[in-house]
């Protein structure tokens, strides 16, 4: 297979020489393209307002003015710590509850064999496709009835955020059933025989060896919780209740244009933790992603 | 059905009843409520008021003083989700496709380059449009700083200019391919060696063999990613609500920020739920399209 002249992609590193030059001076180019806006970001949260104004800029201020982050970590308009804490409460609930839910009815998908099952996988699967915007206006509705009548308020909470992860998401029942799919029955069965119930089965055998399958749940929903704009931008109306989105979003509105040594250094806060959490668990993100497309 | 039968389904059944719980009231009876309401003049303040097909007469069909029929406003928004879709969706598959191709690729530093393509995919939207909306500022923007240094005198306005507002989300969309090209590098991992050789003794070229062994392997990774574009592209909204909220000219007011307005600017839920209904069908329409033509194109080997 050496005399082939042109090399493919997949062999060329069998290979090196000029094909593999040209696959690093690619990837070397897009890579450039792909960091340059947050080194951008970067640049610009460590600028006075002054510096933002200059031409041409200087990618590294002089002098370096980490003052803005200090400033932003407890602005009166993007309070950062209050936002985060909101956030972080809305997107812990849900963590928790989706990963509870969605393994218990992950576990009834793969583990349990009854009639109708595949039909109501599907159905859950199609619910997948329904945009947002077709359950807003009904669910703001509910909620607000909720309220009505004596269940405590719910809008203008984080309920309407939280409470729904507590009932399973399809996109995490169908990662989990994919991953309880791979565990052998055999496992089951013995426990089944020597008395365990299916709860003590779920409970004790089949969730500690999904371990791996619920980082990755957690991480999405997490993300998931942090990113989120519409649904808080819906359901919450004071601004002490911010989450990060909601209150960057406004900053945004206010302050564009000659705050943007603020906006960003806001920006670089909200990323912050996500980076973090990605090159704590970078493996399991990555294989998490890769087993959604693909084992479909 | 027999008694064994009958504990099964029990037992299943209850596993399933957070989520059984869950799809009959956060999702089967909304959107029985959503038809409703779109058949309804409903603000909120008073109750929906059955209007049978009004809404969607209003929407689509109803002469307009201005001329034409219909909402502008309505058509106006399904044009630029539309204009975005083509560019954007069609790009996104295309780069993110090539992006594995060249990060499959057994190189030094192969790491290093996936963890760099990766991580715009993990900013969030509000933080990426923020970000965005300070690159392509017509003053002091990165790109048109990079465009006067190159000698440009009068680089556009990014997202002032109508012309160029749309094709720069678009152009925007990309960076945040990362997920995408994680998804189609698992795929391409999973293609078997053997194919390759086999087709290199038979004088098939890189193209060749990219045509005819690597796209079909992978053709359901493809179809898994064009399905997921097609609904994700149909409901962009945070990140024109953030950068442009609409402007210039109306030129990047999407579908579901248009509905967005109509519902909780203007109280007009009984037509923003006629808005959603319509964006329901056409994402079940294209996803439908998609799953059709996928017998002619998507190949499933049988492992």
């Amino acid at each position: 297979m050496s005399k082939t002249s042109g090399d493919s992609i997949e062999a060329v590193g069998r290979k090196g020489g000029l094909e593999a030059w040209m696959v690093h001076l690619g990837l070397v180019l897009v890579c450039a393209g792909f960091m340059l806006p947050i080194l951008w970001m970067v640049s610009t949260s460590l600028k006075t307002v002054e510096q933002t104004g200059e031409f041409p800029p200087h990618f590294v201020p002089a002098p370096v003015h980490p003052q803005n982050y200090q400033d932003v970590w407890n602005h009166k308009t993007f309070h950062f710590l209050l936002f985060a804490r909101n956030t972080l409460i809305i997107a812990v609930l849900s963590v928790v509850g989706n990963c509870l839910a969605s393994s218990l009815v992950a576990y009834g998908f793969s583990k349990i064999r009854f009639k109708g099952r595949g039909l109501l996988f599907a159905l859950m699967l199609s619910t997948m496709m329904i945009p947002f915007p077709v359950l807003m206006v009904s669910l703001f509705t509910i909620f607000r009835w909720l309220g009505d009548h004596h269940m405590g308020q719910w809008l203008g909470t984080y309920k309407p955020l939280w409470v729904p992860a507590w009932f399973g998401s399809a996109f995490s029942i169908f990662l989990l059933r994919q991953f309880f799919m791979t565990i052998p029955d055999e496992l089951s069965e013995a426990a089944r025989i020597d008395g365990c119930s299916e709860f003590g089965i779920f409970w004790r055998i089949i969730l500690p060896l999904a371990k791996p399958a619920l980082v990755v749940v957690g991480l999405f929903t997490f993300m998931a919780s942090w990113n989120d704009y519409l649904g808080p931008l819906v359901y919450i109306q004071n601004q002490d209740q911010y989450t990060l989105s909601l209150g960057l979003g406004a900053f945004q509105s206010q302050h564009g244009g000659p705050q943007n040594h603020y906006l960003m250094a806001a920006s670089m806060l909200m990323i912050a933790p996500v980076l973090i959490l990605f090159f704590l668990a970078q493996k399991t993100f990555i294989q998490g992603i890769a087993t959604t497309g693909v084992k479909g | 059905m027999t008694k064994k039968e009958f504990t099964q389904l029990g037992k299943g059944l209850a596993f399933l009843s957070p989520w059984l719980f869950g799809f009959l009231t956060l999702t089967a009876l909304p959107i029985l409520m959503s038809l409703y309401y779109a058949t309804s003049d409903y603000s909120l303040l008073q109750g929906p008021l059955h209007i049978g097909g009004e809404n969607f007469n209003e929407m689509m069909a109803k002469a307009h003083p201005g001329g034409g029929h219909g909402d502008p406003d309505f058509w106006k928004s399904v044009k630029n989700t539309g204009y975005y879709a083509l560019m954007a969706l069609p790009a996104g598959m295309m780069v993110s496709f090539g992006l594995a191709l060249l990060l499959n690729a057994k190189i030094k530093g192969q790491g290093i380059y996936r963890t760099i393509i990766f991580l715009p995919s993990l900013v969030p939207a509000v933080a990426s449009a923020v970000l965005w909306g300070w690159i392509y500022n017509s003053k002091l923007g990165l790109i048109n700083t990079l465009l006067r240094n190159l000698g440009m005198t009068n680089p556009p306005g990014w997202l002032t200019d109508p012309r160029w507002a749309m094709p720069s989300i678009a152009f925007m969309s990309l960076w945040g391919v990362g997920n995408t090209v994680v998804i189609y590098l698992a795929g391409l991992q999973d293609v078997p060696r053997e194919l390759y050789e086999a087709a290199e003794i038979d004088g098939a070229g890189p193209v060749r063999r990219l045509f005819s062994v690597t796209i079909p392997m992978v053709s359901p990774v493809i179809f898994f990613n064009l399905i997921m574009a097609i609904i994700g592209t149909l409901q962009v909204f945070t990140v024109p609500m953030i950068m442009t909220e609409g402007k210039p000219d109306g030129a990047t007011m999407f579908y579901t920020m248009a509905l967005y307005e109509n519902a909780f600017t203007y109280l007009k839920m009984g037509y923003a739920s006629a808005m959603a209904w319509v964006q329901l069908l056409a994402v079940l329409a294209l996803t439908g399209l998609a799953f059709w033509s996928s017998r002619k194109w998507v190949y499933y080997s049988t492992k």
